[in-house]
Parts: C-alpha cells; structure tokens; sequence
C-alpha cells in the first residue's frame, strides 16, 4: 500500500462504479451460478494493472491468489486501483470498490461490508477462514483511509 | 462389511451444503473419521482419562495399559523390529523436526542433505532450519518431466556422498508413488541417514519399514483415518537410540536433580510431556479399522477409482494433469486450461465440492512445474464412483461458468 510506485492521479479519477446499475443485478440473480456469473462479469470491467504495478509491495496479504491494491486521498475522497489474477477475486475486489472508490473516509468507516455481502447474497464470503482474500482486501481498504 | 456399510461409519460425509451433498475429495488434506475412532476416544475421556506412566492407581493404569497397546499395535502396522522404535508425535511435521533436530551432532559443516522435489514443507523446512545451524547444504533431488524422481540425477547426487536423503514415500500434491525401497537402499550405499515421509502412503499402503529398510519412516494419524495432534516417527533402534531429543521434561527423564539429568531410555526418552493420550488411543482405533477392511480388495477399488477420475479429468477436455500416473496412490492434480486453480476451487465449493486448491504446501514442487499452484483431488476408503461422477458434472459446469 505504501509503496514507492503509484498509478497516476488521472488513474484513480478515470476509474468510475455505477452501483445504481451494479447493485440490482445481484438482486435480479437468483441462484449461485448468476451471482458468480456478475462477480466475474464485474471483474472483466476492472481495468487490468500493468505489469510495473503488479508488485510484491502492492500484495495484499491473505489471498490465495495474487491480489494487489493501490490507494490515493484526492481532495478528500479516497480512490483505489485493484487486480487479481484470478477472476472471483477481482469481481470481488470490484465489489468493494463500488462501495468505497471516490467516498469520504466517514463514508467508508460507517460501510457495513457484512451486510452489504449479505445483501448480495454472498453471506460468508468475508470470512477470515476463507482463502478468496476478501476478508484481507476489505480490511486492506478500511486501514488504507 | 459391504461398501454401503462401510461408507456409513463415516458421520461426517452424510451432510448436505446449501443443499449439495458433500462430495469430499479433500482426504489428502485430511480424512474423514469413522465412528470406531470418535468412540475410542469418546469412551477414553468418558471412562478411563488419567495420565499415563504413573500408574498408582487403576485409571492411570487403564489409560496406560491401552496408550502402550498402540505402540504395540504400530509395530505390527508398519512392521518395525521392537516396540521401542515406535515413538509417539504430535504429526508428521514434529516427527521430522525432532529427527532434523537430532541428527545435529552427526552433521558436520559441507555436509549434505538431498531433499525429494516433490517433497512438502514439513520434509524440507526442518531440514533447512539443519543446515542453517550445522552449515550443512540442501540439494534438491529433481523430477523427470513426466514428475517422477529423476534416478539419474539422483544416482549423480549421491556420489556426493550425502550425510542426510529425505525423501517421500508419496508425493502430497500430485500422489505419485517413489520406489522407496531401492532409492534408500541405493542412499544406504552411499552412507547416507535416510528419512522416508509417509504421511501419504499409510492409509492406501502396506508398509514395511524393514522391506523399506529406511533409518526414519514418519506419518500422521489423522491422514489414516485417525484424529489429528498425533504422530509416529519410526526410527530403527541403534540410530533413533542416538538422536538428541528435541523436547525435554516430563516422561523423558529417569532422574533429576539441579547437578545432572538422566535421561529415561527409549521410547520415553523421545516423549517428553503429556503425551496426546485421547489421540493415541484413537489412532489404535483407525488402526484396527484399517486392518480390519478387506486388503487386496480395497487398495484394488482405490486404485480403479483413481484411474477412473484420472481418465474422468482427461476425457473432459481442457484439462491439465500433472504427474497422473497409473500407479499413483489416492491423489490427482490438475489445473481446468489456463483458470486461476481458486476460482475453480470457489466454484466447485458452491456444489458441495470439498477439493484442495494452492500450492499444496510444496512450493519448490510448484516452481519446478512453473505453475503458481494447481487443484487437487484425493480419495479415500469411503470414496464413491459418484463422489467421481458428482465431482466432474460439477467440473463441467465450472468449465462452462469459465470458458465459455
């Protein structure tokens, strides 16, 4: 998180979440399969972190798979850069992201991320006995603000 | 005991997870328990918890009298000469720390130790943490492409004269099989100390420490049907007779004053402690079981099983296997085309699928197949051909979620 190289300003700023449009999928999925389908569906919209930037500081721990995080404070807002290289995870990641990319860090501090999952239909997925690293991104990102 | 019986006397497989029944393939991980072992030690704790070797009274006397009867009955299981070269672990992991441990007055600096590529962390970890303090050198015995031990080089490596050869007896993350009997005879030849990890081999093999001829056999209970927290290091007597402990206090010692401690004689020498009474008497217990099965008839199902989800796996297209050979034992590795091996595994779990998906505690084992990390299938005696069957529909949809 705290490492030397950092995406650009503009990188930060460019990357945008319509949860109005993301949320009500998970709503509209009605079985396992449909919400994986729009986690992984998610994921594929999440820019790719070049190579310079997938680095062993920028790991977050936890994660089975390779799961790397960048933060920047922008007047106030806090943003975040995220990939995996594997898909559930950066569907997940991307999941977060739409929760916090661009909020206050009042706004973040009060995000409920239990019932938020729940809400998705993805109870227990945040589990710290879990190896998909999501209980450790969002950690990553509450400690980051 | 037919199979549908046998099945039965396992409590745990009869779940279902949201609304999946469990298909457990996870048994390399660890196995499932059969009730025989819950109540062993169920009924130890119920009626005859007292510790042991301080038999003053009749409890104490109960407890130890079945805690040695284990010891006895592992002799037999493995087939060691005395009863003495049974020494009661917490796992396989203790096991080899203690012999690593041990062996540190015999290891000179230069000195080497040829460790088995396919070998997991506990087979290779202590060993470093050996030569970072005797200034001994690891070198790795490395695998042919088709994952086997390469004997070449490994014919090669002991020229070197190695002190130390550890090797397993089955490879954890891809379940092939060593010709152990030769490779620590050939070791033996070259004068080296010889450590076999069975972890892998004993609940799907006859083990014969004296055909193997090996100077340390080691193995956890709950990978054979037994609970976890207990552990064998079989040592042949004159060499484990040398071997420093590594714990001291408690049941190891004969006499101790504040000038000198005497230490007790084997085994109690290498027990230092409470042993894990509950545990021991539980794996007498998953030894009976074992025994108790119809040999030739069950290692013949595993095996058939095993070939059958091999072929299963290749049949299903985009599938990568890794070291699959015909005489592999209770283990498939594979990685589903180029997918990350946990987005398979996460997919597979949401089905009630219980497979294992990493890098199977051996790193070096990964690097050498220049992947990160691979999903892997195992069995055991409670498998079904529909836990296969189950297993490779539910294969197929992932590969559907996947690739399509």
């Amino acid at each position: 998180m705290s490492s030397a190289i950092q995406p650009a300003t503009e990188t930060f700023l460019a990357l945008k979440f319509d949860s109005g449009e993301i949320l009500p999928r998970f709503d509209n999925a009605n079985n396992w399969q449909e919400r994986y389908r729009q986690i992984m569906l998610l994921g594929k919209t999440l820019p790719k972190l070049e190579d310079e930037f997938r680095v062993e500081q920028a790991l977050v721990r936890g994660c089975e798979s390779n799961a790397w995080l960048y933060h920047s404070e922008i007047d106030g807002k806090h943003y975040f850069l995220a990939d995996s290289d594997a898909r559930i995870v950066k569907g997940l990641v991307a999941l977060l992201l739409t929760a916090c990319h661009g909020k206050s860090a009042d706004e973040i501090a009060a995000f409920d991320i239990e019932a938020y999952f729940d809400r998705l239909g993805l109870t227990g997925q945040l589990s710290p006995s879990r190896t998909n690293g999501l209980f450790a991104l969002a950690k990553a990102i509450k400690t980051s603000v | 005991m037919d199979f549908p019986q046998l099945r039965a006397q396992f409590p745990t497989l009869e779940q279902t997870l949201e609304g999946y029944p469990l298909c457990y393939l996870d048994t390399a991980a660890t196995s499932q328990k059969p009730k025989c072992v819950i109540d062993a030690m169920t009924q130890y704790y119920h009626k005859d918890n007292a510790n042991v070797h301080r038999a003053a009274h009749q409890l104490s006397s109960r407890a130890t009298s079945q805690y040695e009867a284990v010891r006895d009955q592992l002799k037999g299981f493995i087939k060691a000469r005395r009863r003495e070269e049974i020494i009661f672990t917490h796992g396989t992991t203790e096991s080899i720390n203690m012999v690593a441990h041990g062996l540190m007055n015999q290891i000179q600096a230069g000195d080497i130790i040829l460790i088995d590529t396919a070998a997991h962390h506990a087979n290779i970890v202590p060993w470093q943490e050996l030569a970072k303090r005797s200034g001994a050198i690891i070198k790795p015995i490395p695998l042919t492409e088709d994952c086997r031990l390469d004997e070449q080089a490994y014919k090669a490596l002991l020229k070197q004269k190695p002190a130390i050869v550890a090797l397993c007896h089955v490879s954890n993350a891809l379940g092939t099989l060593n010709p152990v009997n030769h490779l620590v005879a050939k070791a033996k030849a070259a004068g080296a100390i010889t450590l076999v990890d069975g972890a892998q081999a004993v609940a799907h093999l006859e083990v014969d420490v004296q055909a193997i001829d090996c100077d340390f056999y080691v193995f956890s209970g709950h990978k054979m049907y037994g609970p976890t927290g207990i552990g064998v290091l079989y040592g042949h007597f004159d060499i484990l007779d040398k071997l420093e402990p590594m714990m001291t206090g408690g049941e190891m010692i004969k006499t101790v004053s504040f000038d000198t401690t005497e230490f007790n004689i084997l085994p109690n020498r290498l027990e230092a402690g409470t042993p894990p009474i509950a545990e021991v008497i539980g794996l007498g217990a998953a030894i009976e079981f074992i025994q108790n099965l119809p040999k030739a008839e069950t290692a013949q199902r595993e095996q058939q099983l095993l070939t059958y989800l091999q072929t299963q796996l290749t049949d299903l297209g985009n599938i990568k296997l890794y070291g699959a050979h015909e005489n592999n034992i209770g283990a498939v590795a594979f990685n589903l085309a180029d997918e990350h091996h946990q987005d398979v595994g996460i997919l597979l779990d949401q089905q009630g699928i219980a497979v294992r998906c990493g890098h199977h505690c051996a790193m070096p084992l990964m690097q050498s197949l220049a992947i990160k990390g691979c999903c892997r299938a195992s069995i055991g005696v409670y498998t079904s051909k529909e836990d296969i069957d189950r297993f490779i529909e539910a294969l197929t949809s992932v590969k559907e979620m996947l690739l399509d």
